[in-house]
């Protein structure tokens, strides 16, 4: 996280009366100033009726005549909650309202970039962690400077009057509204030094505030990228190549041609469209063509190909270093007893609702993009290679997302709906049906992990060795990556327990197919094998595993505080008869959790009951965002750790549809019990962090419960008995 | 051209007999509350109801619901007024919201039929509609929250 003291307030925001009439207050990072590099001007224009200038590329407030005030949101809202925790923010500090609150996603614009995620990025669960100053700064500096056209208004000292609600008052209780002062205060000089509010003065930071974008989302108005409707535009199916990888041989297109409301068949970068009036009609078309293939390099790829290529590079070598602590070699030669397995997880689907889509409208001078997307500059880019425009021409309207979990960090659905307009001269939406999105997806790569421990004559951990091979997500979507790719292996490196000798290293097998971020990234593969092995490590030294734990967390208090909190909330060894549990601990996105897990085995097949989990996160902005953010992860992470496998035969997914890529029903949600913990710590990220511990915690209550080890992902399949 | 009657209007639909009722709504009327989530009846993002009762409109042909009474999420009601509805914003139940609309009409039809339903019938009713984002324990006790309105109110 960037800390405010390295922004130069002076340079950080700006501030310009609209042609309109109202304030406009925008950001400007240092060194920033007139670099930025879209036509997103336009963007923010229709937001208003003037003509874009520099400072509304980076604006983040606006505040009109009429008093309604716009909140510009640089991250992109999939469920997460940040179409309200931003504005909570910058409302705690302007005095306003929620309610009063219009959200606007922001244009494509270098005030917008996320330092931490390097690019206007919504991902690594960091978008309150990188607006927490930010927007607190921003608001505070506006009220400041609404306060202020007031006092010079009724001829007083600043002093004499606060901001109360979105008015300004004075001491003899006259009011004058943000609306009215807006074109005043936008003449005011931007103060050089603000004040933020102490968290015991906090009146909206900390409250369970309703979600802003509830409304639309509980009577059908809400707008995904999949309801964008434009004047004259047509729906297109998006023929692939059955083959990852393959590319299009031949084209028979004159029965689809001939077919009821089809406009053109024609070949994208990324496969058939069929272009039509309505998609059904696109649907029906497509089935008609006659197609054949380019098979390309993945004719003969396999789950046991992939397997095989991945332990076959871990057994050529250490592989690149990622963390060296003491010597971890030596001290397991040395050790009084040793342990080593080999873990591996699979291809997992995002699976996302809504699945991928896109709409573009290209004419000859730009491109207007409309998508849901967790990248605004790579699409602009994107969009402007398919079509042969500048990126300054292309502007970036993003729309709601219908679920992104990482999938949406990638732009592979935006070129074909680029390409089509242009052919037909309309706007175009291209739809992937359920069957497109699982058959080409962008993959949670797999991992296979040797990890080595040993223990001393007391049982303690002295030695730790772990070796990740798998294919690199970041040397594909933002190369080069030299070296260690942190996507792989950031939660390994970060492993909490004191050893004195500690070795994590990491080696590169690609897989011939892509592969993308998912939700939690390194961490569910990581924390699975740290998890799970530490419990292998507590049962070889004869221990209880919290107590193990606890055991190398001396110097940890947030961490042994959710863990002995879990552990007290879960009745830890005081399960009921026939009931087993299992405990796992991580780290991440500045975020400390433990989760409990309680089961049974029923016929051969594990039953969940119950998880406990307790989190850590500092700051709550809104804890039940916060909760129903952690409800979600358990969730999420329940559907893969359960039955997340994405199988391939001769180089095709095998999964197609809910049918056969199995998640997690309301019927089959077990007990949750989610605690947060109070902190005044700096808020830590929520969206992804309670994902990785349910597989470990799982697996580490099914080998309580049968004596039996599973090092690899999914549990269904597995057989589940005493040993 | 078929009639059909969606939210109590009578609308006539210039499609293809074996048009999914889905696509109808979404490209014909421009009503996109009702989402597309898998095409196979296997999610629920569709739901509707069809003379009352909740039904997957992915795979209903057009032809099947002429002379049928169509509700939508757009239809539920005016001004979300409908006791889910206000229960759902009551509990905050919707995160990314794109399976919301096909829950809350599952919900709404389970209420008509078992104004007082516990959580086996909740499941019961309920696991034909997949959330990614994990809003179950959320859906379960708006649900409850929604039957508590009706009782007290007797709100439709």
């Amino acid at each position: 996280m960037r800390p405010v003291s390295e922004l130069s307030r002076r340079e950080f925001l700006n501030v310009t009366a609209t042609v309109g009439g109202g304030l406009i207050l925008a950001l400007t990072l240092p060194g920033r100033a007139g670099k930025s590099s879209s036509a997103a001007a336009a963007t923010i224009a229709t937001a208003g009726p003037s003509a874009a200038t520099q400072s509304q590329l980076n604006a983040w407030l606006q505040i009109a005549r009429d008093n309604s005030i716009t909140v510009i949101v640089d991250r992109s809202e999939m469920g997460q909650g940040v179409y309200t925790a931003l504005p909570m923010l910058l409302a705690e500090e302007l005095d306003i309202d929620l309610e009063v609150i219009n959200v606007v996603a922001a244009p494509v614009g270098d005030a917008y970039i996320n330092p931490g995620n390097g690019g206007q990025v919504t991902g690594t669960s960091n978008s309150v962690q990188d607006a927490w100053d930010k927007l607190r700064m921003a608001g505070a500096t506006a009220r400041t400077m609404l306060v202020s056209a007031a006092a010079k208004h009724w001829r007083i000292d600043a002093a004499q009057c606060h901001a109360k609600n979105g008015t300004v008052v004075n001491a003899q209780g006259k009011v004058l509204t943000y609306g009215q002062l807006a074109d005043a205060a936008a003449k005011e000089a931007v103060p050089k030094d603000v004040k933020l509010k102490s968290k015991n003065n906090f009146q909206i930071i900390g409250t369970s505030r309703s979600r802003i974008d509830t409304p639309g989302k509980v009577d059908g108005s809400a707008e995904f990228g999949l309801d964008v409707k434009l004047p004259g535009m047509l729906y297109a199916a998006l023929a692939q190549s059955p083959v990852l990888g393959g590319k299009v041989k031949t084209v028979d297109s004159a029965a689809a041609e001939k077919m009821p409301g089809v406009r053109k068949v024609m070949i994208t970068s990324s496969g058939v469209a069929v272009v039509a009036d309505h998609f059904w009609q696109a649907l029906k078309a497509r089935k008609a063509l006659t197609l054949t293939w380019d098979p390309g390099a993945n004719l003969g790829l396999d789950n046991a190909v992939i397997a095989a290529m991945l332990k076959k590079t871990a057994a050529a070598g250490a592989g690149l270093s990622a963390r060296t602590d003491g010597n971890a070699e030596q001290a397991l030669k040395s050790a009084k007893q040793r342990l080593r397995a080999a873990y591996y997880v699979p291809l997992l689907a995002h699976a996302t609702m809504e699945p991928m889509n896109c709409t573009a409208d290209v004419k000859a001078d730009g491109c207007d993009l409309y998508v849901g997307t967790q990248v605004q500059q790579v699409s602009q880019v994107t969009a402007a290679a398919a079509a042969g425009l500048q990126p300054a021409q292309v502007r970036v309207f993003t729309t709601l997302i219908g679920g992104g979990f990482g999938r949406r960090l990638d732009i592979d659905f935006i070129p074909a709906a680029v390409e089509a307009s242009k052919a037909l001269g309309v706007p175009v939406k291209v739809i992937w049906t359920r069957e497109d999105d699982m058959t080409h997806d962008t993959y949670r790569p797999p991992a296979y992990e040797e990890v080595s421990g040993g223990l001393d004559a007391s049982g303690k951990l002295v030695a730790w060795k772990l070796h990740i091979t798998s294919p690199s997500i970041t040397a594909r979507m933002f190369p080069p990556v030299k070296g260690v790719d942190d996507s792989v292996i950031e939660a390994a490196v970060n492993n909490l327990y004191d050893v004195p000798n500690l070795a994590v290293s990491y080696s590169r097998q690609e897989i011939g197919i892509d592969v993308g971020y998912m939700r939690s990234v390194s961490h569910s593969p990581n924390c699975f094998v740290i998890e799970s092995f530490m419990d292998e490590l507590a049962a070889l030294a004869g221990k209880n595993p919290l107590d193990f734990r606890m055991q190398h967390l001396a110097k940890k208090p947030r961490q042994r505080h959710v863990l002995q909190l879990a552990a007290e909330r879960a009745g830890w060894g005081k399960a009921a008869p026939g009931r087993f549990q299992g405990i796992a601990l991580m780290e991440g996105y500045t975020t400390h959790l433990a989760q409990v897990a309680e089961i049974s085995i029923v016929g051969g097949d594990i039953k969940v009951h119950k998880l406990v989990c307790v989190v850590d996160c500092g700051q709550k902005v809104n804890p039940r965002i916060v909760e129903s953010q952690i409800e979600s992860g358990i969730v999420f992470g329940l559907s893969a750790a359960l039955w997340g496998d994405v199988t391939i035969v001769a180089g095709q997914v095998q999964q197609t549809n809910f049918n056969n890529y199995r998640v997690l029903r309301n019927n089959e949600l077990p007990e949750l019990d989610v605690h947060l913990v109070d902190s005044d710590e700096t808020p830590g990220g929520i969206g992804e962090a309670a994902v990785p511990l349910v597989a470990p915690a799982l697996c580490n209550a099914i080998f309580a419960a049968t004596g039996t080890r599973l090092r690899a992902l999914p549990i269904a399949g597995q057989k589940l008995q005493k040993t | 051209m078929i009639t059909i009657t969606v939210n109590n209007q009578m609308l006539s639909v210039d499609a293809a007999s074996d048009t999914p009722l889905l696509w109808v709504l979404r490209d014909h009327l421009g009503m996109t509350g009702t989402k597309f989530g898998c095409g196979m009846a296997l999610c629920g993002a569709c739901t509707v109801h069809i003379d009352g009762a909740a039904t997957r409109s992915c795979v209903l042909p057009l032809s099947a619901v002429a002379g049928k009474s169509i509700t939508t999420i757009e239809g539920l009601s005016k001004d979300r007024s409908h006791a889910v509805q206000k229960a759902w914003l009551e509990i905050d139940v919707p995160q990314c919201g794109y399976c919301q609309s096909g829950q809350i009409m599952s919900a709404a039809a389970l209420l008509k039929t078992n104004p007082k339903p516990n959580d086996a019938d909740i499941d019961a009713a309920m696991s034909g509609n997949i959330c990614r984002c994990g809003t179950y324990p959320r859906i379960r006790k708006a649900i409850h929250r929604a039957a508590e309105l009706l009782a007290t109110s007797g709100a439709k």
